[in-house]
């Protein structure tokens, strides 16, 4: 079997995880095999109907009392006990915060290899994956030793759809053997923090600046500019590691991935861990005064110029066309 | 506190990779490197919390001989001592990497040398295998926090906490612990020169780790198909602002 582990955050499942069941079904097709869910800690009904829409012909829903909230390394205890009762041939995660964490506690506890962040599965054998690296900037193809395969599935490498189910899926119970040692890492506590303005990861307009803004306040006019077209202000590595925004701005490899309509990338000259961050917007305007940034060939319009001369004449013109 | 900090070389890729003869490592041959980014965080907190609280911090790396440059940076920002565990240069799996840290921990643990805190980045930014941290604590049974952006130490105590989609989930695990974190934990500071030429002196252990069997095996790198036809050019300077807006209206932001 193809077993898909559900991360979850207190009974709700994230678009990554659907993504990758719908891999895993494809997967348990390509090998003759069932693919079966295992679902911790949490009242599975909401999750159950999701699951089989997609393809589970069985649920495995691990309950203790113990399992409340989040605690990876029990998480992980019950996962690797699921597997030595059940014997799958394949144990898939989404490539989440949380897949990766206990699907790597997983593989301490077994002892196993793990493939993170995979593309494409080839059962073989051998059992090879193509997986990303650099953020998806560069490609790897490995082979996956150890039995059963541990991997995490890429986001968004594979669109979320439902399969055909052929029966209700049925749900079993499994009860986990658990020390007060497991739960030694958990959520003990939560801060809800109000967001202010737009949020970058959601906004429709992202005006990003780069080193080529200067300085702290050279974002001011960035910010103008934002404000005008109902969007937020986000910043390349470059601008958060000067501190001229704070590093929650940060687009990028180790910041945000945006997905705006539309993106203006002020001064940056688009190094491929930036370029990670903002793949997903729909359109992309580089405005930057060195007409060979690499940024330009990977763009959808361009303008070469200061940006301090531009963004300003942009805002003038702009007001003029609101006030007209 | 004795800190003990992993950190890994990486390329500084810039705009474009290339692949090197061979397919198993991109061309590095106009390139420079870098700690990978959380690393640099990590460096930067062990610093903090000796400076606060006492005691030393060690850096170490696995790599070839070239990563004395990393680590002679990291004790250029104030780490006190380095360990090398040297390579050829070829790839070492997360499983690898994993066993050789553990075994040249144990080995300090023997001569009396225990760490009460181990640093280590949430994920490479190359390889991106979110597992090294994690099979460490495995191995010593210490608790492990994953993707933190804010640390403190207090007493025997961990208290840290991860972003989540609406604010904060908050860990507190006893020392000793592994922490991974993530860029953003705090702004690194540049090495002074002063530093700098500390650190030249500062020592550093070189040591040859056994190689496990590996798990997950490269085979070969690859580029990504590239898209886009790149940019449709608007015009030069301010002179270019009605058409920008042009495309605004078009685009339906405006």
């Amino acid at each position: 079997m193809v077993l898909a582990f559900i991360d979850h955050d207190r009974g709700t499942s994230n678009l990554v995880c659907l993504q990758m069941l719908t891999f895993g079904r494809q997967l348990a097709e390509t090998l003759g095999v069932p693919l079966q869910a295992l679902l911790i800690g949490c009242d599975a009904a909401g999750l159950r109907d999701d699951l089989h829409r997609y393809g589970v012909s069985q649920v495995h829903v691990v309950k203790h009392p113990w399992l409340e909230d989040y605690a990876p390394e029990a998480w992980a205890k019950c996962v690797a006990q699921v597997i030595k009762s059940l014997r799958p041939k394949v144990v898939l995660a989404a490539s989440t915060e949380r897949g990766n964490e206990v699907l790597a506690h997983v593989a301490a506890l077994t002892g196993l290899p793990m493939a993170t962040n995979c593309m494409e599965v080839n059962t073989g054998p051998p059992f090879q994956v193509l997986r990303q690296r650099w953020g998806s900037s560069l490609l790897e193809e490995a082979e996956l030793h150890g039995d059963p395969k541990l991997a995490t599935i890429a986001p968004h490498v594979i669109e979320a759809k439902e399969g055909k189910t052929c029966a209700e899926a049925s749900l079993e119970t499994f009860s986990p053997i658990l020390e007060e040692k497991d739960l030694r890492v958990r959520v003990t506590a939560r801060e809800e923090t109000q967001s202010e303005g737009v949020d970058l990861r959601t906004a429709s307009v992202v005006v990003g600046g780069g080193r080529g803004v200067g300085s702290e306040e050279g974002f001011r006019t960035l910010e103008e500019l934002a404000g005008l077209l109902g969007g937020t202000v986000g910043g390349s590595r470059v601008a958060t590691n000067n501190g001229w925004r704070p590093h929650s701005h940060q687009i990028g490899l180790t910041g945000n991935r945006i997905a705006p309509n539309l993106y203006i990338a002020c001064g940056i000259s688009g190094a491929i861990q930036h370029l990670v961050g903002c793949k997903g917007a729909k359109h992309v305007m580089v405005i930057n005064k060195d007409s060979g940034a690499p940024f330009f060939r990977r763009a959808d319009y361009g303008v070469v110029g200061d940006l301090h001369e531009i963004v300003p004449a942009l805002i003038s013109e702009i007001r003029k066309k609101k006030s007209a | 506190m004795n800190i003990l900090v992993c950190v890994k070389r990486v390329p500084d890729t810039g705009a474009r990779m290339e692949i090197a003869p061979g397919e198993k490592a991109i061309e590095t041959r106009n390139l420079g490197f870098t700690i990978s980014p959380h690393e640099e965080c990590a460096v930067e907190e062990a610093v903090r919390l000796i400076e606060k609280l006492g005691g030393s911090a060690t850096v170490l790396s696995l790599g070839p001989p070239d990563v004395e440059d990393q680590l002679r940076d990291s004790m250029a920002r104030g780490i006190d001592r380095a360990i090398l565990l040297e390579t050829d240069g070829s790839e070492w799996d997360p499983g690898q990497t994993a066993s050789a840290i553990v075994e040249a921990i144990r080995m300090r643990e023997k001569q009396g040398n225990r760490f009460d805190l181990f640093l280590f980045g949430n994920e490479s930014a190359d390889s991106g295998d979110y597992q090294v941290g994690i099979r460490v604590a495995h191995a010593l049974d210490v608790p492990c926090v994953t993707g933190i952006k804010r640390l403190e130490v207090q007493g025997e105590k961990v208290v840290a906490r991860r972003e989540s989609a609406t604010g904060w989930e908050i860990y507190e695990v006893m020392l000793p612990a592994v922490v991974t974190v993530k860029e953003g934990l705090n702004l690194p500071r540049h090495p002074s020169l002063r530093g700098t030429m500390t650190a030249r002196k500062k020592p550093v252990e070189r040591l040859q780790p056994n190689r496990a069997p590996v798990g997950l095996e490269l085979l070969r790198l690859k580029l990504p198909s590239e898209q886009g036809a790149g940019a449709e050019m608007l015009g030069q300077g301010k002179e270019a602002a009605p058409r920008i807006v042009a495309v605004l209206e078009e685009l339906g932001v405006l």
